[in-house]
């Protein structure tokens, strides 16, 4: 391929040329039809922020009911329902949808510098999935038949035997839906990623939250099919009499806790990588130099991606394993904090050398740092066995599992929102109301959570509806829950910077904070086409390490929607695929896998009538549409072949 | 970096439309769903050989699965693979009459397997809803039948699709893709079969 | 800061801290060596960041442009190694202290410990003192008898969903699974009652499945075993002897055994000695005349959705029904 210097044709024109390419359908009927990873992106957002609203009011009618002793706010069936929803709800529907699904499907084709997502129809149906996963979740509560045995879901109490109706069919059925959703993503940005990068940007180049997003897919899709495996061998049990968890014919109930926590473990490293992402993207822009030691940071991440497969017996601990494997365990789990510890002193060295801009996405950064920090502390006393018999399953594991979300996930995602949201919308967001917001949820959240830690020292187990007053865990029960009203204050101060912004605030430009990375050389919001002008790459930020005379990409079509694919390890140009256009299909076969999945709640047969429908609808998506244009084959011989 | 005059350009004007193998991304992502399918596969495995720690007897109070489909049943998968690569060498030299001619044998082989398969269900020697072995065995069976159906109508599909003036570019790698697929049923086959009607008697 | 003082200073017991046994008292050394050397490290980083942010913070309006001069990095790069090899020599520390403990808690054993069988249930605990001679087995439920200074094995199981047996003063947990059975072993040094909960999700009343255990000399323990071998007394009053026949009648008998009567059913805890226990319902009610009758008339209204129905009684049945249950000591 040759550097030369043609003439291009005004950006007007093109830029009318190019929306007609890769603009999306308007309309009622469009929304369904809508392939470009923007729009999907923001709908992830969008609806996992709704879900992590509705798991926030849970939130607080636990804590009501948790305020006093003895309270009869709410029943024990109605508490169960409640406290299961609301960890399924943040885990299933917000955490991994938002910080994985949302932030990638967005960001990651615009740092490639790519036009769209790879496979755009699967990654459209995927969304539709997931909605219908979480509408089935919520469903079940609203009408008294939640799924009511933990977000884990644990047999034998989820089981036939001890779980009557629907609930744990429905929970078993909602993780299918939210972990095909996330397979599917998986796979759009781990093609995205290693087939779709700008030329020149090498792994060596590549932004480090591509470097996350990528093992992240890749431990999503190691991980998700655990707890498939598991939630499908509960369905079966419950509805077609299979015996795996059946202790009196050589079932196991152990079996259920390896391939839950198999999964599990990973996913929560799939939740809070996202959140190291972020603020490894953030760091160096406010601290206005590149970040320090990405080479240890990436090998941070990955190593974490890998590391988090090793450690889940450490949900075990209190069921009688042997001595020799819980001690691995612990050896794992203290290991894995290796590669955190590496990343939090390359940050800690990035803005000491750097110049710091105390921007709002900063404070919420630093309140990362210093948030999820007790988390990781507090986790470093539960990987030692010892002190894990005494605190498992109380109100101190409560307190260190929300540190490690709430300050490794939502301190980083409010970050990140502060600091995109100029990007999706255009406008820049309050920086006044963003601070007030970070104070109330910084004080809210630490009234509510540090207080949990003494509550399990005091013997307060998890899980409990009530408790007697003789237990003296009163005080510290109200406290915790008065530090609700701060949060929930914080957050609708976020919603109303919200909706003020997008219309009144201030235009943002296409890089209102000097970044360096792609998603910032193209206008705010991007149009239909992300980039006029497909970019080439010259260092780790994109923007800042550009020649004055960086090329651009030129010689693909724009008459058809055309995408520029590389290889994986130097993003040298291989090929140009051409991508699907607007297509119903995936919106129609979610219809048919829900219908599926829905039906086979009820009636094992669902699955093989269910079956029909979907094979329907995925001959419709897989059939070729019209007459594409001649393609151009690599082997000479093809020409002469073609009509043989 | 709207300063479009100025800019050097890197030309990829020349540049095919259609890539064959490794370089396709459809290919990769065949790769990534394989991996899905085949962790989903090593997890019921390992649940099936955990499970039996568990037990005194394996199987517990039944006889093994009858031998003699499940032989026969790889037999029929591994010569199939013969017609999963022809297909596959024809899709990039573009020659559809010998496409149409491998994916029409291979989906014959796959109803053969098929039918085959519905017999090994008679004979497995216990029920789902026995006990932890029987519902173990019929796990492993049964996702491997699901793949295998799910690959016979794909295979379906793409035959169709080679009759049509619409197998071109992107479709004839497909062809080759699906052959890929298809050698993964063969090979989870295989090692199902060694695992259900194998490690029953000689472990 | 001063707050987290204060919290920790309200009063009641931090009993996870209040070991009454040598596997609590290690558990709790380990606690507080981990603690301060976490305590540290977070003091060091906070302040490490709080002062790269202050040496680094630079006002201005508008954007910075970039630093091109890494020079600083060289260095930087020191510090960064020798922090991450400090982090690793400190996770060993812990690692080696956790196996330590680890080895001491579970390295208490004996070759004549006070073996006790516990079947946990939804939601109360089966205890059993077993014997090769039936009658030699003490049965029980929700308070647990021990002598203090003795080694004590619990053989773990479930009748039903998964428990965790849990007394914090003691020692740390064990799952009870349905399917195993696994040895757990306690030792109580000092005297007293403690207080235990079960720690594992079970269903709707899983709030409210205490059970205490009660640490006592070795005379005590054996006057208390000797009592809980005996059948029930033959009732004294008439009053007593009317109740034991309402026990007898209704619906009690489906579900309990009162050994001495014909009432032998297992489905629910054993009775012969009610009278003898400090609480009832799992811990949930003291045991006074009042609370049983309350418990008997409508345990749907204290435990909403246990597995023992309401009792419509005659009042003059109830009051004979009390009077007979108080001579079960």
């Amino acid at each position: 391929m040759a550097i030369s210097e043609p003439i291009i044709a005004a950006p007007a024109h093109r830029d009318q040329q190019l929306s007609r390419t890769w603009g999306q359908p308007p309309g009622f009927w469009g929304w369904f039809k809508n392939v470009h990873h923007t729009a999907i992106g923001i709908r992830y957002m969008v609806t996992s922020f709704i879900f992590f609203l509705l798991g926030g009011v849970l939130a607080g009618i636990l804590r009501w009911q948790l305020a006093r002793p003895e309270n009869n706010a709410v029943g024990p069936d109605l508490y169960n329902q409640i406290f299961t929803v609301h960890g399924s709800t943040m885990i299933f529907l917000f955490a991994v949808p938002m910080m994985f699904q949302g932030f990638g499907v967005y960001l990651v084709p615009l740092i490639c510098g790519a036009r769209n997502i790879a496979f755009p129809r699967l990654n459209a149906f995927s969304y539709y999935i997931y909605l219908v996963g979480g509408l089935l979740l919520w469903g079940g509560l609203l009408l008294n038949t939640g799924a009511d045995a933990g977000w884990f879901s644990y047999v034998p109490l989820s089981g036939p035997e001890f779980t009557a109706g629907k609930r744990s069919d429905i929970w078993a059925q909602m993780i299918t839906f939210t972990e095909v959703s996330a397979l599917a993503v998986a796979i759009c940005i781990a093609t995205t990623i290693l087939r779709h990068r700008a030329p020149g940007m090498t792994l060596n180049r590549m932004p480090i939250i591509l470097w996350e997003k990528l093992t992240i897919a890749i431990a999503v899709i190691f991980a998700m099919p655990a707890v498939m495996v598991v939630s499908s061998m509960l369905l079966m049990d419950r509805t077609i009499n299979t015996q795996f968890f059946n202790p009196s014919v050589g079932g196991d109930v152990l079996l259920y806790q390896h391939l839950f926590w198999f999964f599990g473990h990973p996913e929560v490293y799939i939740i809070f990588l996202p959140g190291t992402a972020i603020i490894s993207t953030l760091v160096p822009v406010f601290s206005r130099r590149h970040i320090f030691g990405y080479v240890p940071i990436v090998t941070s991440v990955v190593a974490t991606g890998f590391l988090g497969f090793s450690v889940w017996v450490h949900h075990m601990f209190a069921t009688g394993l042997p001595q020799m494997s819980e001690s691995f365990f612990t050896a794992a789990s203290l290991m894995i904090v290796i590669p955190t510890a590496t990343q939090f002193y390359c940050w800690m060295a990035t803005i000491w050398h750097g110049r710091l801009q105390f921007k709002l996405p900063m404070l919420w950064v630093f309140g990362f740092f210093f948030v999820f920090l007790i988390g990781g502390l507090s986790g470093v006393m539960l990987a030692s066995v010892p002190l894990d018999w005494q605190v498992h399953d109380t109100f101190f594991i409560v307190a260190h599992f929300h540190y490690v979300l709430i300050g490794g996930a939502l301190f980083p995602m409010f970050a990140g929102l502060y600091f995109w949201i100029p990007k999706f919308t255009g406008r820049m967001m309050d920086d006044h109301l963003g601070r007030i917001h970070f104070w109330l949820f910084f004080v809210g959240f630490n009234l509510t959570f540090f207080t949990m830690h003494f509550l399990g020292l005091r013997g307060m187990p998890r899980r409990v509806y009530t408790y007697t007053p003789e237990m003296h865990w009163g005080t510290l029960n109200l406290l915790s829950s008065v530090g609700v009203l701060f949060m929930t204050a914080g957050v609708l101060v976020f919603l109303v910077n919200f909706f003020r912004s997008k219309r009144y605030g201030k235009l943002a430009g296409a890089d209102p904070w000097g970044a360096g990375t792609l998603e910032w050389a193209t206008s705010s919001p991007p149009p239909a086409y992300n980039f006029l002008e497909l970019p080439t790459v010259n260092g780790r930020e994109a923007l800042w390490d550009a020649e004055p005379n960086q090329p651009i990409v030129g010689g693909i079509r724009e008459d058809i929607p055309e995408m520029l694919v590389t290889n994986s390890l130097d993003s040298e140009p291989q090929y140009k695929e051409e991508m699907p256009g607007p297509s119903i299909w995936p919106f129609l076969t979610s219809i048919a896998v829900s219908i599926a999945f829905i039906w086979s709640i009820f009636s094992p047969w669902g699955i093989a009538y269910g079956a029909i429908p979907v094979t329907i609808a995925l001959i419709g998506w897989l059939w070729p549409r019209g007459k594409s244009p001649t393609p151009r084959y690599d082997n000479p011989r093809m020409e002469k072949s073609w009509n043989g | 970096m709207e300063r479009l005059r100025e800019r050097p350009i890197l030309d990829v004007s020349g540049l095919p439309s259609v890539a064959f193998g490794r370089a396709n991304t459809t290919w990769f992502a065949n790769v990534l769903y394989m991996t899905i399918e085949g962790t989903m596969f090593a997890l019921v495995i390992a649940s099936y050989f955990y499970l039996r720690t568990r037990s005194q007897d394996w199987p517990p109070y039944q006889l093994p699965p009858s031998l003699w489909y499940g032989v026969a049943n790889a037999v029929v998968f591994l010569l199939s693979v013969i017609p999963a690569r022809i297909a596959q060498r024809a899709a990039p030299e573009g020659d559809r009459r010998q496409i149409r001619i491998a994916l029409l044998a291979l989906a014959a082989f796959a109803v053969v397997n098929m039918v085959i398969r519905g017999f090994e269900f008679t004979a497995l020697n216990c029920r789902w809803y026995d006990n932890a072995y029987g519902s173990a065995v019929w796990a492993l069976i049964g996702l491997h039948t699901g793949h295998l159906i799910t690959e016979f109508v794909e295979t379906l599909t793409i035959l169709a699709i080679s009759f049509t003036d619409k197998m071109e570019g992107t479709r004839l790698a497909d062809v080759a893709i699906n052959s890929d697929y298809w050698y993964f049923v063969v090979i989870t086959a295989v090692i199902v079969d060694f695992v259900i009607y194998g490690t029953t008697r000689l472990l | 800061m001063s707050a987290i003082f204060i919290l920790a200073g309200l009063p009641g017991d931090h009993r996870v801290l209040q070991p009454a046994g040598p596997q609590g008292a290690n558990i709790e050394w380990l606690y507080w060596v981990v603690f301060w050397i976490l305590l540290v490290v977070y003091v060091l980083v906070v302040l490490g960041f709080t002062h790269a942010g202050k040496r680094a913070y630079t006002p201005a309006r508008g954007i910075l442009p970039i630093i091109k001069d890494r020079s600083g990095d060289r260095r930087a790069a020191w510090v960064v190694g020798i922090a991450v090899t400090l982090t690793v020599l400190t996770l060993f520390a812990v690692l080696f202290m956790t196996v330590i403990t680890g080895k001491k808690v579970e390295g208490l054993t004996s070759k004549n410990p006070i073996t006790i069988q516990v079947i946990g249930h939804q939601w109360w605990w089966e205890v059993i003192y077993p014997n090769s001679q039936p009658d030699q087995t003490v049965t029980t439920a929700n308070e647990i008898h021990l002598p203090v200074g003795k080694p004590v094995v619990i053989l773990t199981n479930s009748a039903d969903v998964i428990h965790s047996f849990w007394a914090p003063n003691v020692n740390g947990k064990r799952d009870l699974l349905p399917g195993y059975s696994s040895a757990f072993w306690m030792q109580v040094d000092q005297p007293g009652t403690y207080h235990g909960q079960c720690a594992e999700f079970c269903g709707l009343q899983h709030a409210h499945m205490g059970f205490s255990i009660v640490a006592e000399s070795e005379d005590q323990f054996r006057a208390w075993k000797e009592q809980q071998l005996k059948p029930a007394p033959e009732p004294s009053s008439p009053g007593a002897g009317h109740g034991r026949e309402v026990f007898l009648t209704h619906a009690c008998v489906m579900c309990h055994t009162i050994r001495g009567t014909d009432a032998g059913s297992r489905m629910g805890p054993d009775l012969t000695h009610l009278a003898s226990r400090n609480m009832i319902a799992a811990e949930t009610l003291p045991n006074t005349r009042g609370a049983l009758a309350g418990w008997i008339i409508d345990p749907q209204r204290i435990k909403p959705g246990n597995h023992m129905a309401p009792n419509l009684l005659e009042p003059g049945d109830l009051e004979d029904l009390l009077t007979y249950l108080e001579t079960l000591q």
